[in-house]
Parts: structure tokens; C-alpha cells; sequence
């Protein structure tokens, strides 16, 4: 998928006739709009669906919502909501597809997806065994982290969070994972370093005593910055907190992939319409039929 | 008299030499048909065409001394019309790296049988650019098309049953009947 967004003109007609809506109950930039990108690029036909102009404010229910778009004949419906679960909720009540783009503090598989083939792309690896990937940030309230934890260490990385202990969840121990408090100490060793959002409510929650003391401790510096490794790389799944997670320009980085994840988020995602729309279940019986 | 001929579990049809004899051959027809190939690009179709495009690339070049004629190749699986009903093969990419507008472009594959993968080829070639003409290169037609489509050049015109498997490699072409 990524060569075919090389192309001169890069679509191609797989997914005609197709057609994907995105859910998007929560805001998004990158993956509401990488997903559009990505099902144009396919040909298939997008609907977006913004809960600000529906009917969800003269008080209909999700549930009438899906129903109601899901008549119309959608193929695909690319959800995120604020609560976790959504997505699956939402199977229950169409036969259409579900994608997962962020549910609640609970997955956003699509982002690791692309984490994980941008980091393979950039370092010219298919597995990633012993990798060291380490986390940063509000690990409590992330999906991001909770779905990268799972793909990275899939992928055989080993993988290190830290955050203060007021942002780790409670059940930390089963997670697969080393846990650490100072960013300070993981950072000669970490060959993927990868920054997480602080969202900003977050302090009015009393998690964090200060701001400006969090982002002292937890946040990419220049100088902290020059005790990564030539090699290590950075990531942010974006949007970026400048001054908080974020002091130091990503351009001045030298090995930031946070532009990279941008753009193969578009590639990603092309991948799982096509595999969730074209290569699904027909394929599987299919194949039970040849055999 | 040593014709040496692999028998995988088909019947062998072409041997090793014979195919290799088909792409000189071709390669001399592309450059007659052309007038010397100078505004002739070679596109190999994604799997089974690509290493017969790597052979005729370096035959013309052979043929016509001092001409590198450009050499791509092209993936069509996302242009197919029988999307989701047989298997995407992965990680086969197209890469045509040099300008195909103006350009006559030889189209390559191993096997030509309903078309449906050259008017797919088609299709796939229009998002690079507006070549002057296409032409299609193939080693076997074994008939049976469902389109009108036909090649240019043809290593061999083998007739086939409509289930049989026809498998090309520099070792030769063999027949398998299938069984359904």
C-alpha cells in the first residue's frame, strides 16, 4: 500500500462500491482524516458523520445512530468513541464491519499498527526481537500505550514504561512490561523512545502536582535528548503537547519518525480497509472450498 | 539430442533451453517491431512476469548494443475485477522508476489465459502515465480468453484444458491437470 501512495496518481479501484463511514464521536485530526484518505485511495465511497450537526443532540441514541446509518448499506464503520467498548457494541447492532480508531482509555490498534510498520520501515527490521521500546507519559489513560505494549512485544520488543506511578494503571504487574520512573535513567538504553500526549485535564485530577514539574521529569529536552543514542529513534502519536511532553522541536531531532508516522498512517490503514472489506471472509471460504 | 526436461508432477512442454530460446526470440521481435526499441520500456507483470522482463532487457541489450532498455514492473492485484475471490499475493509491489508517457511499454507475463490480468495490467499502467502505444509480451498463450485481449509476442501457443495449471520458470513450462 505504500508504493501504491508513491504513484503518480495514487488510487486504485479495489474497494469499489464500498462504502466506509467514520463514527467519530471524540475529535480527531490524523486518524479520522488518514482513514478518509485511505478509503479514497481505495475508492471506496466515505461518509463522515460529525456528532456536532447530527441527531445525537436532539437526543438519539447510539444505537438508533448505527442502525440508521448502517440501513443506508455501509460496509464499514470507522468508530471512535470516549468510551471503551464502543466498537463492540456497535458489532452487536450491524452486520457491517467494525474498525476500531480509539475507544476510551481502552485500544487504538490502527495506531500501533502503524507504529509498528514504521519502525520496521525505518529501521529495516521484520521482527523486532530485543528491540528496547520505551513508553513515556500518561500510560493510565492511554490507548495508544495499551495497544502498542501488545503489538510491540508481539513483534518480540521488549518494552519499558515510564511515567509517574500516579499514571500507571493498577494492574501494571500483568502487563508485560518493565516498569520505570525516571525518563532520565532508560534514556542510554532505549532504542525506541516513544513520547505519549498529556492530556491536560489530567492535573486538574490531581495525578500530577505541577505541570511544569511533570514535564521537568517526563518531558523530551534538548539536553535530555543528547543522552539517546545515536541510533535511537523518537516517536509521538500525536497531537504534540509543545512544552510539556515535548520541549524540543521534533525537526531538530535527528532520528524523529514522527513526521513518518503521519504518512504510513495512511498506508496502514488503506491495508486494514482492504483487508477488512476485500480479503475477509470470502477469501477464507474460498480457500476452505479449494482445499 | 540432450533435451533435458524436468518433470515436476505435469507434463513438461518446454524445457529449460526452449524457453530461453522463446525470449531471444521475443527480444528480437520487440527490437524489429520497434525499429530498434529506442522509446521501448519493459513492464513485467507481478509475480510470474518479472524475471522474463529481466531476461529480455538484457537480450536487447545484447541485440542492440549500448541500449539499457528501461525495465519496471507492475503489480495489478489491486486493479483485478475478482477482488475477494482469490488470494492477494503479498508484498509484490510495482516499481517504474523512469517516465512511461510517450513510451511504447512491452507488457511481460509468463502466462496469458482469460486476459483478466492484462486488462487489470491496463487499468494499472494509466496511473503512471499515457504511454503511445502497449504491446504484450507473453511465453505461453493457452487460450481460453475472456476478454479481447491478445499478445504480440508468444513464446509458444500451448492448448489447454480450462482446469489444468500451466507453470513458466527458466526450467521450463509444465502442464499439471488439476483435479476438481
Amino acid at each position: 500500500m505504500a508504493e501504491i501512495n508513491r504513484r503518480p496518481i495514487p488510487k486504485v479501484p479495489a474497494l469499489r462500491g464500498k462504502t466506509v463511514v467514520s463514527l467519530f464521536f471524540e475529535d480527531s485530526t490524523r486518524t479520522r482524516l488518514s482513514f478518509e484518505t485511505a478509503a479514497k485511495r481505495l475508492s471506496a465511497e466515505t461518509m463522515t458523520f460529525s456528532v456536532s450537526t447530527s441527531s445525537v443532540n436532539k437526543g438519539e441514541s447510539l444505537r438508533d445512530t448505527v442502525e440508521t446509518i448502517s440501513d443506508m448499506g455501509v460496509h464499514a464503520f470507522v468508530v471512535r468513541h470516549k468510551s471503551a467498548g464502543v466498537p463492540w457494541q456497535i458489532s452487536q447492532w450491524t452486520s457491517a464491519s467494525i474498525i476500531n480508531a480509539g475507544d476510551g482509555a481502552h485500544q487504538h490498534p490502527t495506531q500501533a499498527i502503524v507504529d509498528c510498520y514504521t519502525v520496521r520501515e525505518a529501521l529495516g527490521l521484520t521482527a523486532l526481537n530485543g528491540l528496547r521500546v520505551s513508553i513515556v507519559g500518561d500510560i493510565k489513560h492511554s490507548r495508544v500505550a495499551r495497544s502498542n505494549v501488545a503489538a510491540f512485544t508481539l513483534l518480540g520488543a521488549h518494552v519499558t514504561l515510564v511515567a509517574p506511578p500516579t499514571l500507571l494503571p493498577a494492574n501494571i504487574e500483568t502487563w508485560p512490561v518493565k516498569v520505570a520512573h525516571s525518563l532520565d535513567d532508560v534514556m542510554p538504553s532505549t532504542d525506541v523512545l516513544y513520547m505519549l500526549r498529556l492530556q491536560s485535564e489530567r492535573m486538574d485530577q490531581g495525578l500530577i502536582p505541577h505541570l511544569g514539574e511533570y514535564s521537568n521529569r517526563f518531558g523530551l529536552t534538548e539536553t535530555r535528548a543528547q543522552k539517546l543514542q545515536d541510533s535511537a529513534v523518537v516517536m509521538h502519536p500525536g497531537p504534540m503537547n509543545r512544552g510539556v511532553e515535548m520541549h524540543i522541536d521534533p525537526a531538530d531531532l535527528p532520528n524523529s519518525l514522527i513526521h513518518k508516522q503521519v504518512a504510513n498512517g495512511v498506508s496502514a490503514r488503506m491495508a486494514v480497509l482492504f483487508d477488512v472489506l476485500a480479503r475477509g471472509g470470502e477469501l477464507n471460504s474460498l480457500q476452505e472450498e479449494s482445499v | 539430442m540432450n533435451r533435458e526436461i524436468k518433470v515436476a508432477s505435469g507434463k513438461a512442454v518446454m524445457s529449460g533451453p526452449d524457453v530461453s530460446r522463446a525470449i531471444s526470440r521475443i527480444a528480437h521481435e520487440i527490437v524489429e517491431r520497434n525499429q530498434g526499441a529506442h522509446n521501448v520500456v519493459l513492464v513485467g507483470l507481478q509475480r510470474g512476469g518479472t524475471w522474463i522482463a529481466d531476461q529480455l532487457a538484457d537480450r536487447i541489450a545484447q541485440i542492440e548494443p549500448g541500449l539499457n532498455v528501461p525495465n519496471g514492473s507492475l503489480d495489478v492485484s489491486m486493479h483485478r475485477d475478482d477482488i475477494g475471490l482469490r488470494p492477494i499475493v503479498p508484498g509484490a509491489i510495482s516499481d517504474i522508476p523512469f517516465d512511461i508517457n510517450g513510451a511504447v511499454v512491452v507488457l511481460v507475463d509468463d502466462v496469458l489465459y482469460t486476459g483478466r490480468t492484462v486488462r487489470a495490467a491496463l487499468e494499472g499502467l494509466n496511473n503512471f502515465g499515457r504511454p503511445r502505444s502497449v504491446q504484450l509480451a507473453v511465453i505461453v498463450d493457452r487460450g481460453h480468453r475472456e476478454l479481447p485481449i491478445r499478445p504480440d509476442f508468444v513464446g509458444k501457443n500451448i492448448p489447454t484444458q480450462i482446469n489444468d495449471e500451466v507453470e513458466v520458470s527458466v526450467d521450463g513450462v509444465v502442464i499439471t491437470a488439476v483435479q476438481s
